[in-house]
């Protein structure tokens, strides 16, 4: 729980003066936090925990937390793809919390 | 009932998001969380999971011959017929 709190104090510091906030959901937050860590326990690295991760770093190299599609996700839908990484206006219900769909493209997959 | 089979990863919200909806509403399903297996059976499942979404993204439902990509709750009941 406390490397969590450090996490989540650490990514909050590095990616809000970039326009990336928390999902407000504390819990599904800590959640993916939790997700994260258990992931860089697995292979070394903190992949996406909402997609397959190879555990070949180079392969995964698009899925690392924050992974390459935040940016163009968080720009159309005010999300990433987990959920994790949101806007201000998606935090206050100014924009839809829509489904957003999987952004890496099937080329991509190491399997 | 019609059978439910999911495709999911025990790390992912979106997944655990499902399961949680569909035991909310009493709904009995088969789900595999693919990051926990591994060598041949892991891989057979991979390219079971292909065939129905290429995209290989999780979760992937099969709800009848039906298949629901993400947790699209909309989708999900109108497919279960709840």
């Amino acid at each position: 729980m406390i490397e969590i709190e450090k996490l989540y104090e650490l990514l909050k510091k590095a990616q809000e003066p970039k326009g990336y906030f928390f999902n407000t959901d504390r819990e599904r937050v800590n959640d993916l936090l939790s997700s994260l860590l258990l992931n860089k326990e697995r292979y070394g690295y903190m992949a996406c925990p909402c997609r397959l991760a190879s555990g070949d770093r180079q392969l995964d190299a698009d899925i690392l937390c924050p992974c390459v599609y935040r940016g163009p996700d968080v720009q159309e839908f005010g999300s990433c793809y987990c959920n994790l990484y949101v806007t201000r206006d998606w935090n206050e219900g100014l924009i839809p919390q829509a489904y957003v769909p999987e952004r890496r493209p099937a080329s991509k997959l190491p399997f | 009932m019609t059978p439910v089979k999911m495709y999911t990863l025990s790390t992912c919200s979106h997944c655990k998001n499902t399961k949680k909806f569909l035991h909310d509403c009493n709904v009995v399903y088969d789900a595999i969380d693919v990051d926990l297996l591994q060598g041949e059976e892991r891989a057979a499942i991979i390219e079971e999971v292909k065939k129905l979404n290429p995209n290989c993204s999780f979760p992937t439902l099969l709800i009848g011959d039906q298949v629901i990509v993400g947790f699209k709750e909309k989708e999900i009941k109108e497919a279960l017929g709840i």
